[in-house]
């Protein structure tokens, strides 16, 4: 299902396993398989992902996974969604993603499977998912063939809370933690080995240069029109 | 290098993110940038705009498949024009559309993908990306370990230069995977857009809750017209139902990066920073003298918007003689 943050999930990731519920509730055929990769503490993430509801859990845990980039993770999850065969992939996303995370794009190019973005509406069909969603330029309803991968945003629902009932129940539902050759893949596939992209320094950020503050004495607004004009903004 | 760019456009435009870039493109490939123009038929004006703007070479992909804003299709054409053109640098302007297209295209060609950046340069023989992190509070540098570099600029990283003139053109056939053409639009909605769009407003007012009510947003309304720009609203101001979400900016609604930024009532809480801090000038009006606005603005002004925004109508309209 997702991508999480150390012990608790990524608020985007409720989204998403909240969507997987619903469809559950809908209809009790539907199995909701949480699924991950990361570090030992994700596997904890993943326990809160059953007590909400999901049926079992699934993460790539391994050391040499780690510092995987777009493409290696992407690699790492087609892997183990192939294993599984969903009919629907859910990930969780923010509106805005400006943090980035554009896993489902990448996931769904690997596993040759189509990929919508911004739902903030799901519909299950027999063959198909229709998904509502918003971006720059409006509003649109996208069908796309089923299996099929789908990014939730944070607007699409109101995510529930874990019960302690759901959390008794998470401890006996089944969560299973695999290494990289478990999957076939071996260590130069994956984590900073397996990756395209690099982190070569840090640095300041640049500062607004020649910024200027004025309290307002009855002149500010002559004050804004001179800046304006010597800006050549009007 | 060789450097190639995705163009995005809106109708008959071209965005001007993807401007932006391409003039980047241009100057880093010494005036040899390629462009990519996708679309259902009837690209051939922008393709000259794509030229004027800094395209030496323009490939245009006409299909029916091309014609919704879906991105694998996308990711096919662009593979096929970085293959057969040899183009080993991919450069876009970040958008819903942009993002989900080079996440695609760096999985088809096992490629670095670096987002987020604000600028690109050369040292030492090596390309270095640089990205703002953590609330833009450290500036990252990145770089790539593959042979095809891709990398997602925020929007207005780089000004627009119309540096160009005509371009080569050459029609690209494109053999689409099965995958890239099973999603379909069923329905459309565009946005109803009076004046600028936010999006590509030279100048926006925007306004906070320190505009006080919902009726105050006609200041905003009559500055922007006064400097033909757009208006901009808060969450906070959007959740009050001051004004419609469609002019929301920030971390749930729009990133804008206009040439002139005003903000009216604004505290600049990090969510709304986010969304507009490309601006390349920003004014801020606020009476809070702690205002995190004052941080990053060019012109901080201490007062009230209420006596100051009626006042700078009048003197702006002079100005104008109108």
């Amino acid at each position: 299902l997702d991508r999480s943050g150390p012990g608790e999930l990524n608020a985007v990731d409720t989204n998403a396993i909240e969507e997987a519920l619903r469809l559950q509730e809908a209809d009790a055929g539907v199995e909701v398989v949480a699924v991950s990769v990361g570090p030992e503490e994700a596997v904890e993430s993943l326990r809160t992902a059953l007590a909400l509801g999901a049926d079992r859990a699934v993460i790539v845990s391994d050391p040499a996974a780690a510092g995987s980039d777009l493409v290696a993770t992407g690699k790492l999850l087609a892997k183990i969604l192939e294993r599984e065969a969903a009919d629907l992939v859910l990930f969780g996303q923010q509106t805005s993603d400006g943090g980035g995370a554009l896993l489902w794009a990448a996931v769904a190019d690997v596993l040759r499977l189509p990929c919508v973005s911004q739902a903030t509406r799901l519909t299950l069909g027999e063959q198909t998912v229709q998904v509502a969603r918003e971006t720059e330029l409006g509003d649109e309803v996208i069908e796309a063939r089923l299996p099929a991968v789908v990014a939730v945003s944070d607007a699409i629902n109101e995510p529930r809370y874990t019960s302690l009932k759901g959390r008794m129940g998470a401890k006996k539902k089944p969560l299973e933690v695999l290494s990289l050759p478990a999957l076939g893949l071996d260590a130069t596939e994956a984590g900073e080995q397996g990756s395209k992209t690099a982190v070569l320094g840090l640095g300041p950020p640049p500062a607004r240069a020649n910024s200027v503050t004025v309290e307002d004495d009855g002149n500010a607004a002559q004050v804004i029109c001179e800046f304006l004009v010597e800006h050549q903004l009007v | 290098m060789s450097v190639l760019v995705f163009l995005e456009h809106h109708g008959r435009e071209l965005s001007k993110g993807s401007l932006g870039v391409l003039a980047k493109a241009a100057a880093m490939s010494g005036g040899e940038a390629g462009a990519v123009l996708v679309g259902r038929a009837a690209l051939a004006t922008l393709a000259s705009d794509a030229g004027k703007f800094g395209a030496a070479k323009v490939y245009l992909v006409e299909d029916d498949s091309l014609d919704p804003p879906l991105p694998q299709p996308r990711v096919d054409a662009m593979e096929e024009v970085v293959r057969a053109g040899g183009y080993d640098t991919v450069l876009f302007s970040n958008s819903v559309l942009a993002a989900d297209v080079a996440a695609g295209l760096a999985a088809r060609l096992d490629a670095g993908l670096n987002w987020d950046l604000v600028d690109i340069l050369e040292r030492d023989g090596q390309l270095v990306g640089k990205r703002l992190a953590l609330q833009d509070s450290v500036l990252v540098d990145v770089g790539w370990r593959s042979p095809h570099r891709l990398a997602l600029f925020r929007p207005g990283s780089f000004d627009v230069a119309a540096t160009g003139g005509e371009p080569r053109i050459e029609a690209v056939t494109v053999a689409f995977r099965e995958h890239s053409r099973s999603a379909t639009v069923v329905s459309q909605q565009l946005k109803e857009s009076g004046g600028p769009s936010i999006e590509d407003a030279e100048v926006i007012v925007a306004g906070g809750i320190g505009l006080g009510a919902a009726e105050n947003f006609s200041f905003a309304e009559e500055l922007a017209g006064l400097l033909g720009g757009a208006v901009g609203a808060t969450r906070a101001a959007v959740y009050k139902g001051w004004y419609p979400h469609s002019a929301q900016i920030g971390q749930t609604g729009t990133t804008v990066s206009p040439r002139l930024y005003i903000a009216l009532g604004i505290s600049g809480a990090v969510q709304h920073k986010v969304g507009m801090q490309n601006a390349k000038v920003i004014i801020a009006i606020n009476k809070d003298p702690g205002a995190p606005i004052f941080e990053f603005s060019d012109l901080s002004v201490v007062g009230d918007v209420h006596t100051i925004v009626p006042r700078l109508i009048e003197l702006v309209r002079q100005r104008k003689g109108c």
